[in-house]
């Protein structure tokens, strides 16, 4: 709070001390979301590179660059870092930042422990990085670190990845608990739940699915660490427990988890489409329940990730027909982005490509899995390539698209300058053809039979996979384009005017660009701003 | 910050509470799964769990003609240094009659081990239909450095186990006890 009044009324200390202090004792929601895209691009680069020793590993068949210890401690950090490092904080910032801007709040409702939620991030991922300099090496037995290869067989370094988690769980709890008490107490008079932005609700939803899963994969750690190390066997069959159920517990926590990584993205995409369709949200409703739905159906279809696992057959097609369900709540969603854009004015700035880019490809990624639901085609499809395309589809085009999509949408905003739109549009082309480049030929491999998470492949895989390998260079070199994208329109540029868009409506676009530091410090009027903009009421 | 309206009151505060509340109890469910889990198994039968009691001849029902294939598999755990096998890889049984068959055991290392045996039926849901009158995971066995044996197995299939089963696995997996694996 001091080093805030400094920067915001006082002169600023000069020097690196001052600077150290404000970014370290801010408890602004602007500062802090600004902290938070950050860490995650940075670990989004370094997870990146290790997929780039990954694909490169596999560009032909045989050994040619790493041991496959050392490949194995690739994937499962690739996995780990993507997931917990970028996906996740990046959506945090972007909420962090818009969610207060967007329902007409001053700030977070819990601004000190919102500092607290993201310094403990680099601390999380210092730790499960250093594991990499150790003796024995990093974990090495995948993201979904299964017992007994992490508790019997894990190295030395897993109780590091142990507490990096629970530091990660930390954070993303009391994130989401803060995002919750800000949307429910600190909503502008006259914002009823049913008028708030789609962004507002699809991360009111995550923040939920955050709160009741996370603690689970805390538990789920916690019980590796004690088998470990403190006699228990939870996961260990020769004391009396079962490896299996590592599964289930891990699965009742992944499968909502993926929900996490992209319910935002669907919230993004409602947000870009209507202001470049220049018509307002079609369905509104219809999203928000279908959100609510697809949320609840997350928590019970962990199953269909374990169909392999000697389930009998009642389960599996409980988790079968579970699991297709999902397909509905989702298919709403994609024909109410559809009907937004028809017979709208539709214009194709660098955003509303990401958008587009998101809705396709993500449905891309949706039919895969709606083919790895049904379980007689699961038995051939699990544990090969095909469910690496599959859930880098609905990944990469979906979270990481809907991520940049909403970097290029407020970016304006944040910094006052637009970016440029002839590097922007060049960003999104050579990433979509990249990415496609990259994942289509896993479906191949995949259906060919090549199985994940190996070092080495036969000989007929060898087409595939150097397409892929080169696709995937090609995709790291965009998101160096999209630094550089990004470090420009923050040294300058032209001048963004306040509503940015000229079909943009909300909150966020009422207040100047660049955003000062403290918005809101008295509640807006809405009447008067729907007015003003011609909104919907 | 000073010039923020405070606008979270007591509704705020209780949200909160309520929040973290649900945090907790979430990750005291986790470890609720863990009994749920293991009486989920029990009453289903799921998961290979088989009875650890004997159970008795009366309720075999009549004998049959149908005969289904029992597959037998035995491997020493982690930690275990026994050499451990079954003395017939498979047998023909006819429902609803007893049958015998042996495991043979030998302790490889210098020291007196007493082990445990843990059992598993493949597919899980023919498990509650395989009875055992006799067996050696019922106990812990001990044996003396470089002693060796051969422990029985007497058991009965039901007569009404499901049409779909012709082949039964029964696979026993050996753990040392009273040490760490």
């Amino acid at each position: 709070m001091h080093a805030h009044s400094a920067t915001a009324e006082h002169p600023p200390k000069s020097g690196l001390r001052a600077f150290v202090a404000r970014w370290v004792l801010t408890t602004n929601h602007k500062e802090i979301g600004t902290l938070y895209l950050w860490l995650s691009f940075t670990l989004f680069f370094i997870a990146g590179a290790m997929a780039m020793v990954i694909r490169v590993e596999l560009f032909q068949p045989g050994l040619q660059l790493t041991e496959p210890n050392f490949y194995n401690q690739m994937v499962t950090l690739h996995g780990l870092i993507m997931v917990f490092g970028a996906v996740m904080p990046a959506f945090v910032g972007l909420a962090n930042w818009m969610i207060p801007i967007m329902i007409g709040a001053p700030d977070m409702a819990l601004p000190r422990i919102n500092n607290f939620s993201f310094w403990v991030l680099p601390f999380a991922f210092a730790m499960l990085l250093s594991s990499l300099f150790m003796e024995g090496g990093a974990p090495n037995f995948g993201w979904t670190f299964y017992a007994p290869l992490s508790t019997t067989f894990g190295p030395p370094s897993t109780d590091f990845f142990i507490f990096g988690v629970h530091l990660m769980g930390v954070s993303s709890v009391l994130g989401a608990i803060n995002i919750i008490v800000t949307i429910l107490n600190l909503r502008a008079p006259g914002m009823t739940l049913m008028k708030m932005p789609l962004f507002v609700w699809t991360w009111l939803i995550t923040a939920f699915l955050l709160i009741m899963v996370m603690p689970v994969l805390a538990a789920a750690v916690t019980m590796m660490l004690t088998d470990r190390h403190f006699g228990t066997s939870f996961f260990a069959a020769s004391g009396g427990g079962d490896p299996v159920m590592f599964q289930h517990i891990f699965w009742f926590f992944g499968h909502p988890e993926v929900y996490i990584m992209i319910l935002p993205g669907f919230g993004i995409a409602s947000q870009i489409i209507p202001t470049f369709a220049r018509k307002p949200l079609f369905g509104y409703r219809s999203m928000v329940y279908a959100t609510a739905a697809i949320a609840f159906l997350s928590f019970i279809v962990w199953g269909h990730h374990m169909f392999a696992t000697g389930m009998p057959l009642a389960a599996q097609l409980m988790f079968m027909y579970a699991t297709m369900l999902i397909a509905v709540p989702t298919g709403v969603k994609v024909f109410n982005w559809v009907a937004t854009m028809w017979r709208g004015s539709m214009t194709f700035e660098t955003p509303m490509l990401f958008a587009l880019g998101f809705v396709m490809m993500f449905t891309i990624g949706g039919f895969s899995g709606l083919m790895l639901a049904l379980v007689p085609a699961d038995f051939q499809y699990q544990d090969t390539f095909f469910v690496v395309a599959h859930f880098h589809y609905v990944l990469y085009p979906g979270a990481i698209f809907g991520t940049m999509a909403a970097v290029y949408y407020w970016l304006p905003k944040w910094t006052g300058h637009m970016y440029d739109e002839r590097l922007g549009k060049i960003h999104f082309w050579s990433a979509a053809i990249a990415v496609n480049l990259t994942f289509f030929p896993m479906h191949f491999s995949g259906l060919a039979g090549m199985p994940r998470r190996v070092v080495d492949y036969s000989l007929q895989f060898a087409d595939f996979n150097r397409i892929s390998s080169i696709g995937a260079v090609l995709l790291g070199l965009t998101q160096l384009l999209f630094l550089y994208i990004v470090i420009k329109t923050i040294r300058g540029g032209a001048k963004a005017s306040d509503q940015v868009w000229e079909g943009a409506q909300g909150l966020e676009w009422t207040i100047p660009s660049p955003a000062p530091l403290h918005t809101f410090q008295t509640p807006p009027d809405l009447a008067s701003v729907e007015q003003a903009n011609g909104l919907r009421t | 910050m000073s010039t923020t309206r405070n606008a979270l009151g007591g509704k705020g505060r209780k949200h909160t509470i309520g929040l973290l509340a649900l945090a907790a109890g979430m990750f005291g469910f986790a470890f609720a799964l863990v009994p749920l889990y293991d009486a989920f198994c029990k009453w289903t039968g799921l998961n290979g769990t088989t009875s650890g009691r004997a159970s008795y001849i009366s309720s075999t029902g009549t004998p049959t003609d149908r005969e289904v294939t029992i597959q037998f598999l035995a491997q020493a755990g982690n930690g275990m240094p026994w050499e451990f096998r079954p003395t017939q890889s498979e047998l023909r049984v006819r429902l609803g009659t007893l049958a015998t068959t042996t495991f043979y055991v030998r302790n490889r290392s210098a020291t007196a081990v007493t082990g445990q045996a843990v059992p598993s039926v493949a597919p899980g849901l023919a498990a509650p239909y395989l009875n055992k009158l006799e067996c050696f995971c019922f106990t812990p066995q001990r044996l003396d450095a470089g002693a060796e044996m051969n422990m029985p197995v007497r058991f009965y299939v039901s007569t009404d186990l499901p049409r779909q089963v012709h082949t039964l696995t029964l696979s026993y997996t050996l753990f040392p006890v009273g040490a760490k694996s």
